[in-house]
């Protein structure tokens, strides 16, 4: 007798017929297309949170105020009207710098406008300071109030107001990525629990012959869940691989939004700009493709099974 | 081990007016630990029924099924597994897992019961020996003959000694000198010990093996001894 021919049971013994019933080519690839969809909306998640965070923190912190006629003297006859401004601006509450552009940041501001150098324009054209808060609360207004009345003709602009509405914008479009998300898991979860009824309908013979030698409803279920969560691991792999290059292509697109230059795709340059949990998406993709594949057979099984006798 | 208490099953017709269709009616009966019986009776008299109502793959519309000391309607559903790897079950159309070999089909019981595999093989190897089936190892239920799967299927049923065994026309198929060799492993596994009810049309078989036996008529127990 040669042992060759006796199927000691192997690791991979398959009782139920499940590497048919449960095939391995629909369930990996809608998982994988699931993946690639969640691998988008987990970037446009994080991408819109970079965003936020920087149109609160940078632009929402920032103020311009508008001299004109600076080189004039001011009231008191100290100085310019220019340093007048400078000096109230940096006593006040919050304000940690107050520079005043050159006239070649001027020049490079407004020439897409007036498409002349400042130096032949007939018109006067106004100093501008661009001021930096240091998140102390000030209270513009009075701030505004004060630079008018002490250099009159001084505006300031609040830049808050816009900065505000894109910081909604942005919390929509994170929202909408955290819907995007719960659909696709859903989804997911869907797709793997109409694949289970497919197979517990092509194995259905097969799983009462097994039940009614003695079988556990964990241990049938088990069966299940494993396969099913073996298939979804090689979906969600896959769909997180072909994720990768379509999500740092747009969030190298994306990336001047948030102040951040990408001068060229390369390998080192993705390093270090796109933060970690990107480079985790095809670990993590796969996991939780396989949880929602086990958990979401276990329930489908084990809720049929409770309704043999 | 096995009772009956004025046990009925009937099912409902799928229409609001279509009458319920009466497959056994009050039948009582007690079988001790240890006991054989024969279970007799026309075609359609309720003796698949009966014993898939032992086997708890079928609960009574009436009265109270007792098995191994579990009452089918109190029994709690965790208990079951362990209870059915008690019973073995000869199908009548064998119920085979096409997509396993003749070795795996009969190792199934005692892997499910957690047997060491070592053992298992052992076991089985010996039961396929038995049976004559030493050469179909491997084979696919496809592959064999009638009376080989049904061979198999008996091999199966009886490999974890089971406390009660129900075989539903065992040797229907089979050849005289292998349907004898069935008989007597039955009778072999009743005298070590387990209950052994088999149901029948053979009434030379029967002859040949006279024991006590139950006999229906119509869903009616019409004769016990």
């Amino acid at each position: 007798m040669s042992f060759r021919i006796i199927s000691l049971r192997p690791a991979r013994f398959d009782e139920l017929g499940l590497r048919r019933a449960l095939a391995d080519r629909m369930v990996p690839f809608l998982v994988a297309a699931m993946a690639f969809l969640a691998a988008l909306a987990v970037a446009g998640w994080m991408g819109a949170a970079v965003l936020t965070r920087n149109w609160e923190g940078g632009a929402g912190s920032t103020l311009t105020v508008q001299v004109p006629r600076p080189g004039e003297q001011d009231a008191a006859g100290s100085g310019t009207r220019l340093s007048a401004v400078q000096s109230l601006l940096l006593a006040a509450p919050g304000v940690a710098t107050a520079r005043a552009l050159s006239d070649a940041e001027l020049n490079t501001l407004l020439r897409p406008w007036l498409g002349a150098d400042m130096k032949d324009l007939a018109v006067p054209v106004p100093a501008v300071i661009a001021v930096h808060m240091n998140g102390e609360l000030a209270d513009l207004p009075r701030l505004a109030a004060k630079l008018a009345e002490s250099v009159p003709g001084t505006i300031l602009e609040d830049h808050a107001a816009w900065a505000g509405r894109l910081g909604t914008l942005a919390r929509s479009l994170q929202l909408c990525s955290g819907l995007v998300l719960l659909i696709v898991t859903l989804v997911t979860a869907a797709v793997i629990s109409v694949a289970t009824r497919s197979g517990l309908a092509a194995r259905r013979e097969a799983v009462l012959i097994v039940y009614q030698l003695g079988a556990t409803d964990g241990y049938i279920a088990q069966r299940f869940a494993s396969r099913a969560a073996a298939l979804a691991l090689a979906g969600g792999a896959i769909g997180g691989v072909f994720a990768l290059p379509v999500v740092f292509t747009l969030t190298a697109l994306a990336a001047p939004l948030a102040g951040v230059q990408v001068p060229m795709m390369t390998a080192k340059a993705a390093y270090s700009f796109l933060p970690l949990p990107f480079w985790l998406l095809p670990v993590i993709l796969p996991v939780a493709a396989a949880l929602i594949g086990y958990l979401t057979t276990q329930v489908t099984m084990r809720r049929w099974l409770r309704q043999l006798p | 081990m096995v009772r009956f208490e004025s046990v009925s099953l009937s099912y409902r017709g799928s229409g609001a007016r279509s009458a319920s269709l009466d497959v056994l009616l009050d039948v009582n009966f007690d079988l001790a630990d240890g006991s054989f019986r024969w279970l007799l009776g026309p075609s359609g008299s309720g003796k698949t029924t009966l014993l898939r109502l032992m086997n708890m793959s079928l609960r009574p519309t009436g009265g109270e099924v007792i098995v191994l000391g579990a009452p089918s309607g109190s029994v709690r559903r965790s208990v079951m597994p362990r209870l059915r790897r008690q019973i073995g079950v000869i199908f009548q159309d064998f119920r085979l897992l096409p997509h396993l070999s003749a070795f795996d089909n009969v190792a199934l019981p005692l892997r499910l019961g957690g047997r060491p595999e070592g053992q298992v093989r052992a076991d089985v190897m010996e039961m396929l020996r038995w049976m004559g089936l030493t050469a179909k190892l491997v084979s696919m239920p496809e592959d064999l003959s009638g009376g080989e799967r049904q061979r198999v299927a008996i091999a199966r049923a009886v490999i974890s000694r089971p406390r009660l065994l129900l075989a539903d026309e065992p040797t229907a198929g089979l050849d005289t000198i292998q349907s004898e060799r069935v008989i007597h492993l039955l009778r072999e596994l009743h005298r070590l010990g387990s209950t052994v009810i088999i149901a029948t049309h053979n009434e030379a078989q029967v002859d040949r093996h006279p024991g006590p036996a139950l006999v229906l008529s119509q869903g009616t127990l019409v004769e016990s001894s």
